[in-house]
């Protein structure tokens, strides 16, 4: 008995049994506990299956050697985005259920608990954010970036491995949290101090705070990377101003990463020394000012916005530019308004408490630089337009989403420059006006966007397309379900109905919140026709290869190399004459031709994988697990263990492997006799079956 | 920037051909970046700690718990540090003997030390006064910043054992070389953060 006592405190920690859901829903059988259990049960049945199934297929080795402990930007970029689609589907089920208990719930207390729903949109909004957009976006800027700037990997693959695995061990505590224990109930930006100990006491916000905490360190070294690989690792003759628009949105984004992410790193570490060591930056006794919080938090939070925009900006650069087959209307002042979006989106944090009681001379300085952004955008809308004018433009499943965006968008940005007027903003603050507008940028300014690039870029990673048909029902499904699903809620909100709301009891706003409900559900018919495309696409993959890589007559120099691309990228790196070389040289009898064999080859040198990204993403997953439930010696171990990995690294050498000029010659030359057999195909049937990737150039 | 050697952002190591200046280039540059964002993390803490400094309570002020001597000191220790580490980088550019890039090393070493011992004592003498963190917004954000500081020299310190047993494994190859680098300029940094800290906490609550 002296021993048993002190010891399961020190391996269990706070834990009980009440903290797993299904024993909660065993003793309090409510339709809210019950639908808490079952997406516990889901996650645990979802990992086992998928591991029976690598056991089963014997792919254990292959997914740990191939993937998971794989340098390579374009693997790690992929593997990000597979993140962001588990991620995706999470939160927006979770929205779904939002929707109904709030079409239920009028004049009713719905099916879903006050707590379970303050956790449905903390959780909601977390993942989308920093779980969704975020690994999302990261992963895009992963695949492409080296390829359009001809570099062979990214400036710090070790690191970028690492930024990877800190965002899958952040990943993996969201989807803890619905097993054992219970997720916060204070919203995506985490407000003490309702956040603090005295409020919730709970494991809630140590989930929220050190898997938002791991995320943020993740980007962090994801924007240093990115920033280092575009100032450095150009190709020669790779000048600033010859950079695809997707190169530069990057760099903005990284840009911002880089100054952005730490507040937030600081906002949720001051708070959890408030919560784990008493400390009082944000509490309401003894000198704590919560507005600390609220400044730093927007300090991060609005670059934030403009970090999940910019990237989805410079995909609209490229599909609009390629699906107009015409050059960029405008790149100079795309590119300076880019830079200026990044710069101005560090002036106008406090837009997001106008309320809070500073100064009206403040609010209205804010309120300014806030309209101000809207120029800079407006300018990049303008371009896009005249890009497509006099063009000759395909309606593929890109653009379609580029134009639904450019529509969007700008509604969106009409009902950001009323929220943008303090007075207004007090009128409409925390209703469901604010949520629709920044569901009305975010949904076009970043989904549509990623979803553009997915179906853009996914033949250069795999070397077969994506299924037009599908594409055009989700694509079809996303539109419509966000205009059923949010502009109600505009309505709602200018009617004063506040967000975050359980239960409704205005029965004027039913009809409202049941068309939000609908929509709701079009859009989970959305998602669910973007997992059918990835099905049939892959069924018929032989009739839609693309492997000489060039399927939509690209411009940029991602589109020159062979699809999926070698491990090293480039066999010989390009030499960048212009700005859109690829397209010139196809183009242009005149120029060298881009499918000509290299004078010559060189050895190339390519990192070999690593376990100890893994082990260390993993250990600070467990080191916050511990924090979270208060199993210090679990914590202990599992920062010794990230010690160790990075000092074992650092003493490793033999890390890289070289790629004999034999045999990058050997590979190349197949691809390019490959290539010379494949028939190019004019625009006009890039969607047919007949094309395999080679554009056919019209004199 | 016609001459090569001036796109070099660091130490110039031109003349020492164990390192081309790519390999140096992006791997220097680099962690200036991650330096900026460094930067940033304090910027933030300075700044609340000005928004707290009056935040006492009734608690301990910065009048009554700062005392400029030993802040002076470890100023001195600190500074003196940098200068003894630039001139270890200095012994590894003209690949000096050994002996002497590990002197200098463990005189870096030994300063960085004695430093952390005084902060400890100094943090030890305010507990004793009953100035921890807990006990007001003012003491939090000084602990918070002051202590961060403190981690970042603890982790130089460990960071520059872990160099030394590199140089003792592999002698200085390109990317002992390139990591003595980044501990230099990351010991510098924490070198300027401490000016600030010593003027903006210490010199203000004495003084201010």
């Amino acid at each position: 008995m002296t021993v048993s006592v002190p010891l399961w405190p020190a391996m269990l920690g706070r834990f009980g049994w009440q903290d797993l859901p299904f024993v909660r829903a065993w003793e309090n059988p409510t339709i809210s506990e019950i639908i808490g259990a079952f997406a516990g049960a889901l996650v645990v049945v979802g990992a086992v299956v998928v591991a029976a199934l690598l056991t089963r297929y014997g792919k254990w080795r292959y997914l740990w050697t191939e993937w998971l402990t794989s340098l390579d930007h374009k693997k790690i970029g992929i593997m990000y985005i597979v993140v962001a689609f588990v991620m995706l589907s999470r939160a927006l089920v979770e929205a779904v259920l939002m929707r109904m208990q709030q079409a239920v719930a009028i004049e009713n207390p719905g099916f879903l608990s006050p707590d379970h729903f303050g956790q449905l949109f903390s959780t909601h909004g977390s993942i989308m954010i920093f779980f969704m957009a975020m690994p999302f976006l990261t992963g895009m800027i992963n695949y492409v970036l080296p390829l359009q700037i001809g570099a062979r990997d990214m400036a710090f693959p070790w690191a970028n491995s690492i930024a990877l695995w800190l965002m899958i061990g952040a990943a993996g505590l969201m989807m803890a949290s619905l097993v054992v224990g219970e997720f916060s109930t204070g919203g995506w930006s985490g407000y003490p101090p309702y956040t603090e100990r005295a409020f919730s006491p709970g494991v809630g916000v140590d989930y929220w705070i050190w898997a938002v905490a791991l995320g943020s360190v993740g980007s962090t070294m994801a924007g240093i990377n990115i920033a280092c690989t575009v100032y450095k690792l150009r190709a020669p003759g790779m000048r600033f101003m010859r950079m695809q628009m997707f190169a530069w949105t990057s760099l903005c984004t990284s840009i911002l990463m880089i100054f952005a992410m730490p507040p937030l790193t600081v906002a949720t570490l001051l708070l959890a020394l408030d919560r784990y060591l008493g400390f009082h930056f944000f509490t309401n006794d003894l000198g704590g000012n919560m507005m600390n919080y609220a400044n730093m938090f927007w300090l991060f939070g609005h670059p934030e916005v403009y970090i999940l925009i910019l990237p989805a900006f410079g995909v609209y650069s490229e599909v609009v530019s390629t699906f107009s087959t015409k050059d960029l209307y405008g790149y100079t002042s795309l590119v300076i308004a880019t830079m200026a979006i990044a710069v101005l989106s560090f002036t106008v944090w406090v837009h997001h408490f106008f309320t809070m009681g500073q100064s009206a001379n403040v609010n209205a300085a804010f309120g300014i630089a806030t309209m101000t952004i809207g120029v800079p955008t407006g300018v990049k809308i303008y371009d896009w337009i005249w890009t497509m004018f006099r063009g000759e433009v395909r309606f593929t499943v890109p653009m379609l989403y580029a134009l639904a965006f450019m529509m969007t968008f700008v509604l969106g940005g009409f009902t950001g420059i009323i929220l943008a007027m303090p007075p207004l903003d007090y009128l409409v603050h925390n209703t469901l006006f604010l949520v629709a507008h920044f569901h009305n940028m975010l949904i076009p300014g970043l989904l549509y966007g990623m979803l553009a690039g997915y179906q853009y870029w996914f033949p250069k990673a795999f070397g077969f397309r994506l299924d037009e048909r599908w594409g055009r029902i989700a694509f079809t499904c996303w539109v419509v379900g966000f205009y059923l699903a949010f502009f109600p809620l505009y309505v709602l909100g200018a009617s004063g109905m506040a967000r975050r709301t359980q239960a409704i009891f205005e029965p004027s706003f039913r009809p409202w919140l049941y068309v939000a409900g609908v929509g709701a559900f079009v859009l989970l018919a959305a998602l669910t026709s973007l997992g059918i495309q990835l099905w049939v696409s892959i069924r018929d993959r032989a009739k839609t290869r693309a492997e000489a890589g060039d399927p939509w007559d690209g411009r940029g120099l991602e589109w020159s190399v062979s699809a999926p691309p070698p491990e090293y990228n480039f066999a010989v790196l390009p030499l960048i004459d212009g700005r859109n070389p690829f397209y010139d040289h196809k183009h242009d009898k005149g120029q060298p031709d881009p499918y000509a064999s290299p004078a010559a080859y060189e050895d190339i040198v390519v990192p070999k994988g690593s376990a100890t990204s893994v082990v260390i993403g993993l250990a600070a997953a467990v080191a916050a697990f511990g924090l979270i439930w208060e199993i210090w010696g679990l914590t202990i171990v599992a920062l010794q263990v990230i010690v160790a990995a990075v000092v074992l690294r650092s003493l490793g050498r033999d890390q890289h492997r070289t790629i004999p000029a034999a045999e990058v010659a050997r590979e190349h030359e197949a691809w390019l006799t490959r290539v010379r057999a494949t028939p190019a195909i004019p625009r006009q049937l890039e969607t047919a079956g007949v094309n395999r990737g080679l554009a056919e150039i019209v004199a | 920037m016609s001459e090569p050697e001036l796109a070099h952002a660091g130490l110039n190591l031109g003349n020492t051909g164990a390192l081309t200046q790519d390999q140096a280039e992006n791997a220097i540059f680099g962690f200036w970046i991650f330096l900026m964002s460094d930067a940033v993390i304090f910027a933030l803490l300075f700044a609340t700690y000005g928004t707290m400094i009056a935040s006492t309570v009734g608690g301990p002020t910065p009048a009554s718990e700062f005392k400029l001597l030993p802040a002076f000191v470890e100023t001195l220790l600190l500074l003196t540090s940098s200068a003894t580490f630039g001139r270890a980088t200095i012994a590894m550019k003209y690949d000096e003997p050994r002996r002497v890039l590990f002197g200098w090393l463990g005189t870096t070493l030994g300063l960085g030390l004695v430093f952390l011992a005084l902060e400890a004592n100094d943090f030890a003498t305010m507990f004793a006064h009953g100035a921890y963190p807990m006990r007001s917004g003012f003491l939090s954000s000084f602990f918070a910043l002051v202590g961060l500081h403190g981690l970042h020299v603890a982790v130089a310190c460990f960071w520059l054992v872990v160099m030394v047993a590199q140089v003792c494994a592999y002698g200085l190859d390109a990317r002992v070389r390139i990591n003595l680098l980044r501990l230099g300029l990351f010991w510098h940094l924490l070198d300027i953060v401490w000016i600030a800290i010593f003027s903006v906490v210490y010199l203000q609550g004495n003084i201010g």
